[in-house]
């Protein structure tokens, strides 16, 4: 069993970073663990463990910002905003039950750290992209600072953006702050009945390109439709949420659906509805649970229109959910030690894009690539900036990629 | 301005090096003469001016990787420039530099609407990626007002915003992914079409770097379905104050406008004297607030918005009936920058972002300032995000009123430090405001951001002088901090 070391502010992570240099002893960092498991299986024996960074330093919904310390739960911050009628507009994932663990124990940090965004990163855009500023120690045992508190800033190189998805490699963040957004007034929901997965592509790109302002679109095939409680039956679902001011959602909701007519029946979803099957799409709900839960997971971006082709080399034994108008594609293997890499990867290769394992068991985590393999120049070029904020390798070693 | 000290034996090379440029790039692609380099000397930031080495104009990704693997093997210092248009002094020749100039990268080389990408090269213009898709009905969302020129590889290279970018980002949020070459020659690909990208957020470093990490050879920018409505409000409020209260308390309504625009007494008054748009004289702040959306939503705000402005102490308040009354809104603000240059010989246009809430500490504390320097100050606030654009009214044939109007505008930005903002929204350090960098980072954090750029181009070659105010050697930055064997803070339990 690894130590543990719990620091209690910015300056005992900094300490505890410059000790690890010190006698060459590796650090896992953590915030509560939720999404421990995804990744390269560590080789560290000493666990730096945020959690007790917790706490929000900063909140002016007027300013639409909020800065917490890293290890402040998720859960904490997203009852303060809806507190305010406002949230985390890139919509975090809880990958807690996906993972085979609780729900609601992710950390601010976390989602930072692992770029975590749900269905609306089609209109509101990723974690990265509502980040405004972040205070860390870097593996070579430096606080900086990187960013601001104002959504505006030019200011020196964006450090937030390449912190941001670097899964605790470069730097151990101790506060961030993120820009935060009201809140929609109501939604709606447009399913569209029976479409194959090709028919969805179509219909969910005609849907993105109106002027409707869809803010989820999710093609649910067949085989997975019965996990989600709010839809009428068996039939695939291809499903598209609209948010705002009632008149405005009223006024969409009629738009959409007639622009959805040549593509098949429609029903409406209500708010209520909305939420409940938007949270379970979030959540990749069909994978958390019963058999699908030994499943080897992947998470596949690629272009929108490419997805069907891609879900097509893509052995039907697998099980498969699309978000981000087909752009997300989560692909659930058939065998429980058999994650397929060779036909993802060929696949994904073929259409441009990348995929994550994001669950599978320790051995075949640490045999497999879990993301995914970049080009020798761009390979090398991140081992650069690896090296630029932490030599030594002392942050997460190894978690993405091998020596990085 | 201390810029780096030029490199002698670079320049006594000068003519072998001209004929090995144009050895990669043929014809009229290298220019060498006094007379035609003259147009390069210097970018928006007109105080500053320096003729190039030689200005070198490629028009292929392979030429762009011969010209600086050849640069990188002979140790020469670039300066990449797209359209010119920087306001900080990115593109600022060096004596001792190749100034590449990416102007004849202007191809749009695909438009895929079904998933709502763009793929274009870099001396595209931001507007012309905007005309290039809009007979679909789409539109590329960053506005910077230098739109007509600038181009889409400077915007990366600034991460340029705009008007709309509280409701629609800045750069930064609407690229997906870009092919570069790094100094060395290498070429490489960052994202794509699709969202995301695997290992670290390169692009997000990339955009915003002002020139220093990698010369941009193509850029995949996402397009977006024009807004069916857009409605303006043009509201007046006695006191400054109020303007930002209302500004606040649209927000809190759970409103966010496509665009939110504030100007000051002086700028009101320059600009309704130049366009004649009917602003009201009477009044300390003037407020534009521009919705967006389908029709029965936009209706629907601008009720919300006006009853809110009513509220917060609106002295005027009208809200546009005709497309042509929402341009004539607009008018006055688009020229504000024009409508100054009217009033005053010279003008230094500054570029903080503050808290909004400390706008009308901000605005007191520059009257003060203004009285002080004894120069005119007028005001244009993307007031949604606190970004403000102070204008210094001065004259260049006045002795020693550059020197005052620049110490004025340094004062202002260390000021939006002090009240917790930043020192540029959306210009960019540049040249410009190199030397303030301290004000805002910590060495530390300095020398952390000259680390990054040593991974992209470590003989620190691509575009120096800018952004940083000391230049370190790479090899410079490799300290660390180790403790001793002791495990820290024994004092709290471990498990």
């Amino acid at each position: 069993m690894a130590d543990t070391l719990k620091p209690r502010d910015a300056r005992d992570v900094e300490e505890a970073v410059r000790f690890a240099l010190g006698n060459g002893t590796p650090l896992e960092v953590v915030g509560r663990g939720s999404k421990r498991a995804i990744g390269r299986p560590g080789q560290t024996d000493l666990t730096l463990d945020l959690s007790d960074l917790s706490g929000v330093t900063l909140y002016e919904p007027d300013e639409l910002i909020l800065s917490a310390k890293a290890g402040t739960p998720i859960a904490e911050i997203e009852a303060l905003l809806a507190s305010r009628h406002q949230e985390l507009a890139f919509e975090p994932a809880d990958y807690g039950p996906l993972l085979g663990g609780a729900a609601g124990e992710g950390t601010i940090g976390g989602v930072i750290a692992t770029n975590l965004s749900g269905p609306r990163r089609i209109k509101a855009g990723a974690a990265r992209d509502h980040f405004l500023g972040v205070h860390g120690v870097t593996g070579r045992g430096d606080s900086i600072k990187s960013g601001g508190r104002v959504v505006k800033n030019v200011t020196g190189y964006d450090l937030c953006k390449v912190l941001a998805g670097s899964w605790g490699t470069l730097a151990a963040m101790t506060e961030v702050t993120v820009k935060v957004l009201p809140k929609a007034e109501t939604e709606a929901s447009i399913v569209v009945h029976g479409l194959d997965d090709a028919q969805a592509a179509r219909a969910m790109a005609a849907a993105l390109g109106s002027p409707f302002d869809v803010s989820g679109a999710a093609h649910l095939p067949d085989h997975v439709t019965s996990h989600f409680g709010v839809l009428p039956d068996a039939r695939a679902a291809t499903v598209l949420r609209l948010e705002g001011f009632a008149p405005s959602v009223a006024h969409r909701s009629e738009a959409l659906s007639t622009l959805m007519k040549p593509y098949g029946e429609r029903a409406v979803l209500t708010q209520a509805q909305s939420q409940a099957l938007w949270r379970d799409i979030r959540d990749v709900r069909p994978f958390a649970a019963g058999d699908n839960a030994a499943r080897p997971l992947w998470r596949v971006s690629v272009t929108p229109g490419e997805a069907h082709k891609v879900a097509a080399a893509i052995t039907p034994a697998a099980q498969m959910v699309y978000d981000w108008g087909g752009g997300l594609i989560w692909s659930a293997m058939p065998f429980a030690d058999e994650p397929d890499s060779a036909a993802i990867r060929g696949a994904v290769a073929a259409a441009g894009g990348h995929a994550t394992l994001i669950r599978a068991a320790a051995a075949v985590r640490a045999s497999a690539e879990v993301f995914e393999p970049q080009a020798p120049g761009l390979a090398a070029l991140g081992k650069r900036i690896k090296d630029s904020f932490d030599p030594k390798g002392v942050l997460n070693p190894g978690r993405m990629y091998a020596g990085v | 301005m201390k810029m780096p000290e030029p490199d002698r034996n670079v320049l006594a090379r000068r003519a072998r090096i001209v004929a090995a440029l144009s050895a990669i790039v043929p014809g009229e692609g290298v220019i060498a003469g006094e007379r035609e380099m003259r147009p390069y000397e210097s970018d928006g930031l007109t105080a500053y001016r320096q003729l190039p080495m030689v200005v070198v104009l490629p028009e292929t990704t392979q030429q762009v990787s011969q010209v600086l693997k050849y640069c990188y093997d002979e140790g020469i210092k670039v300066v990449p420039r797209g359209a010119g248009t920087s306001l900080s002094g990115g593109a600022l020749p060096l004596e001792d530099g190749v100034l590449l100039g990416m102007a004849k990268f202007n191809r749009v080389r695909e438009v895929d609407f079904d998933n709502r990408v763009a793929v274009v090269e870099p001396g595209v213009t931001n507007l012309a990626v905007s005309a290039a898709v809009a007979h679909e009905g789409f539109y590329y969302a960053p506005d910077p007002s230098s739109q007509i020129a600038c181009t889409i590889g400077g915007n990366i290279a600034e991460n340029s915003g705009g008007v709309h970018c509280l409701k629609y980002g800045m750069t930064t949020n609407n690229v997906l992914g870009c092919e570069m070459v790094l100094m060395n020659g290498e070429i490489i690909r960052l994202g794509g079409k699709h969202l995301d990208a695997p290992g670290y957020d390169l692009l997000g470093v990339v955009t915003g770097s002002e020139g220093l990490l990698g010369i941009v050879t193509e850029v995949t920018v996402r397009i977006l379905r024009k807004p069916e409505t857009v409605r303006a409000l043009m509201v007046g409020f006695p006191r400054s104050e109020d303007a930002g209260a209302c500004v606040g308390a649209i927000i809190g309504a759970g409103i966010i406008p496509g665009g939110m625009e504030m100007m000051d007494r002086p700028a009101i008054r320059a600009a309704e004297d130049f366009v004649h748009a009917g602003y009201p004289l009477d009044v300390e702040a003037l407020l534009i607030v521009e919705l967006d959306g389908p029709g029965p939503e936009v209706d629907h705000l601008c009720g919300r918005v006006e009853a809110i402005a009513k509220a917060c102490g609106a002295v005027s308040c009208q809200v546009s009936q005709s497309e042509e009354q929402r341009l004539l809104f607009w008018a006055g603000r688009k020229a504000a920058f024009p409508a100054v240059g009217r009033i005053s010989p010279d003008y230094y246009c500054m570029d903080g972002t503050i808290p909004r809430g400390k706008l009308p500490l901000v605005l007191e504390k520059m009257k003060e300032m203004s009285r002080r320097y004894g120069l005119r100050v007028a005001n244009v606030f993307h007031a949604g995000d606190g970004n403000l654009h102070p204008l210094i009214l001065y004259d260049a044939n006045v002795p020693g009123e550059i020197e005052k109007a620049e110490a004025f505008g340094a004062e202002i930005l260390t000021l939006c430090v002090e009240v917790g903002g930043v020192l540029t929204g959306e210009h960019g350090v540049g040249v410009e405001k190199r030397d303030l960098m301290p004000a805002m980072f910590s060495e530390t954090d300095l020398d952390q951001q000259q680390r990054v750029k040593c991974a992209f181009d470590e003989k620190g070659l691509l575009n120096p002088g800018k952004v940083f105010p000391t230049l370190h050697r790479c090899a410079e930055l490799g300290r660390m901090h180790v403790s001793g064997g002791r495990l820290p803070f024994p004092d709290i339990p471990r498990f």
